[in-house]
């Protein structure tokens, strides 16, 4: 890979997880010749490396994988597929023009050119500030997944006594591979009134160690000076407002942060990307195209995905679009906009066409059962049960769209009347 | 004697509550499941709980200095810390092929230990078993 800067590449992906690893595979399957993928960190794989756990390629593979395994099996196909991957480095900047300024280990700063981008640059997580938690600022608060890096794969622990606010799956994963790994877990902490990780979690991480979930509750006060040494955990009420009055104290060293991802787009905010307040990532067409053309999204960067299968499913189907366009073909725009209706937080692409089988993500807001979700007056189904925490993947024939007629099509969950 | 025991079913999303009844130590009957999976999972879990147990191993010679690994077959779910704790003991040399054996019979479970991963060594060499 030394002419890096010589040749037009036909895609270029920027973030080398599970989202850009896919990309790149549906690239080359469409056709695409050229293809790099740029990654920050020294190897391929993304967040994937760090969760051990396995749980993943249920759906993908057929099989239940480990986090490092499933990537695998990504990075050595695109290996053999002889796809450059380039590690240590960053995109800068993407021009209008889609030159890519990249910095990186191996050849320093250079600009490349690309006729297409895609955007597979993932999540973070929510940290401290983002909840405004009061204290003091000792050491010993850190998010889940960064504690999760530092014990599967920097080989430290981030403390003895841990404390986890917020049960979205990471914070669980968590709690059981401290136990394994030694520490004691006094509890996880969730401020709203229902678990936000997976059931399996749940019951895997949690109940197989007795470990104590306790909902509607949040860490009030962060005590300790140099090393956290307790903490002031207290009740909510309805607005998710502490209750000072019955609160209690609990002594740890260390408290886990597991309350939430942001898609990470700075990239897409100085390109002004339009972006979709509900996902936190751009506004996508059914080509997973941005509202910048030539550059697409997908994976974590476009909507937090908790299943990678979906996340590898989307960002195939993203590289395979990013190639079309960067063949000279671009398909006719899409006419029908989607609506989130009643109970639906968000839903991506935010728009549709009826030429072709689509395939939509969503979520719901509040969770629900016995319930049905109804696309415009076209589609009809029901559900047991939906929540927040999973994602729910449709897909729509072209049958179901093709006599629609209108610009806004409602998606909306209401529960079912009980005869 | 009778008994009650209770568990949550994660055949799908919606985690059914599970109550089983038990007699003289015998499962009697189970209740709460809205489909034949929830009846498996509370048979499974009453008889012979098990779990696939994932962790690290050290591996100082590596890219990183832990290797993640995993039992090849669930293990009873009463002898997973002592599996933990036989790996802690583990050390590692790489590089590791992804998929090879560790341990043929950890904590005396029958069960084999692989590692999950390739890692290639900290100098570079062993890097064309993976990037």
């Amino acid at each position: 890979m030394k002419s890096l800067g010589e040749r037009i590449y036909d895609v270029t992906i920027v973030g080398g997880g599970p989202a850009g690893l896919a990309a790149a595979l549906g690239a080359r399957k469409a056709g695409a010749e050229n293809i790099l993928i740029i990654d920050r960190e020294k190897e391929a794989g993304g967040i994937l490396n760090q969760c051990i756990h396995s749980g993943f390629g249920l759906h993908y593979f057929s099989q239940e994988l480990t986090g490092p395994e499933y990537a695998e099996r990504f990075i050595y196909d695109v290996l053999s597929e002889n796809i450059d991957i380039l590690t240590d480095a960053y995109v800068l900047n993407i021009s209008p023009e889609l030159h890519l300024e990249v910095i990186s280990a191996l050849h320093g700063h250079q600009d490349l050119i690309s006729r297409t981008v895609v955007l597979a640059m993932g999540c973070r997580e929510r940290t401290r500030g983002a909840i405004r938690t009061p204290g003091f600022r000792p050491a010993g608060v850190m998010t889940a997944g960064l504690a999760q890096k530092m014990v599967n794969m920097m080989g430290v622990l981030p403390g003895k006594r841990i404390a986890i606010l917020g049960s979205g799956d990471i914070g669980l994963i968590m709690a059981r591979r401290l136990i394994l790994e030694g520490c004691e877990v006094v509890g996880v902490y969730e401020v709203q009134p229902y678990s936000n990780g997976l059931t399996r979690n749940r019951v895997q991480c949690l109940d197989d160690f007795d470990i104590p979930l306790q909902l509607s509750s949040t860490v009030a006060f962060i005590h300790g000076r140099n090393r956290l040494e307790k903490l002031t955990m207290a009740p909510v009420d309805a607005q998710l407002m502490p209750d000072l009055e019955h609160s209690w104290e609990i002594d740890c060293d260390t408290l886990l942060l597991s309350i939430g991802l942001i898609p990470e787009n700075e990239l897409s905010l100085r390109l002004r990307l339009h972006m979709d307040p509900a996902t936190g990532g751009p506004r996508v067409t059914s080509t997973l195209e941005t509202s910048f053309p030539g550059i697409f999204a997908c994976g974590n960067v476009l909507h937090v995905h908790d299943l990678v299968d979906f996340v590898s499913e989307e960002s195939f189907r993203a590289g395979q679009f990013a190639t079309e366009l960067a063949m000279g073909k671009r398909r006719p725009g899409d006419n029908i906009a989607l609506q989130a209706g009643n109970n639906i937080s968000s839903c991506v692409p935010q728009s549709i066409s009826p030429d072709r089988k689509q395939t939509i993500y969503l979520r719901v807001m509040r969770p629900v059962e016995n319930c049905t979700l109804t696309i415009g007056d076209r589609y009809a189904k029901k559900f047991r049960r939906l929540v927040p925490s999973e994602m729910l993947r449709l897909t729509l024939t072209p049958d179901i769209l093709e006599r629609y007629f209108g610009e806004n099509l409602r998606i909306d969950v209401h529960p079912r009347e009980k005869m | 004697m009778l008994e009650k025991k209770h568990l949550t079913c994660i055949g799908c999303p919606m985690g059914c509550p599970l109550e089983l009844t038990v007699i003289d130590g015998e499962l009697r009957d189970i209740s709460g499941n809205s489909c034949p999976r929830g009846l498996d999972y509370a048979q499974q879990e009453f008889s012979d709980p098990r779990r696939m147990v994932s962790t690290t191993v050290a591996c100082p010679s590596g890219l990183w200095p832990r290797l993640p690994v995993k039992t090849t077959e669930a293990i009873p779910k009463d002898r997973v810390m002592d599996v933990v704790r036989k790996l802690h003991t583990m050390e590692i040399e790489a590089p590791v092929k992804a998929g090879q054996i560790l341990l043929h019979n950890v904590a005396g479970t029958g069960i084999a230990v692989a590692a999950t991963r390739s890692l290639p060594r900290k100098d570079g060499a062993g890097t064309e078993t993976f990037c």
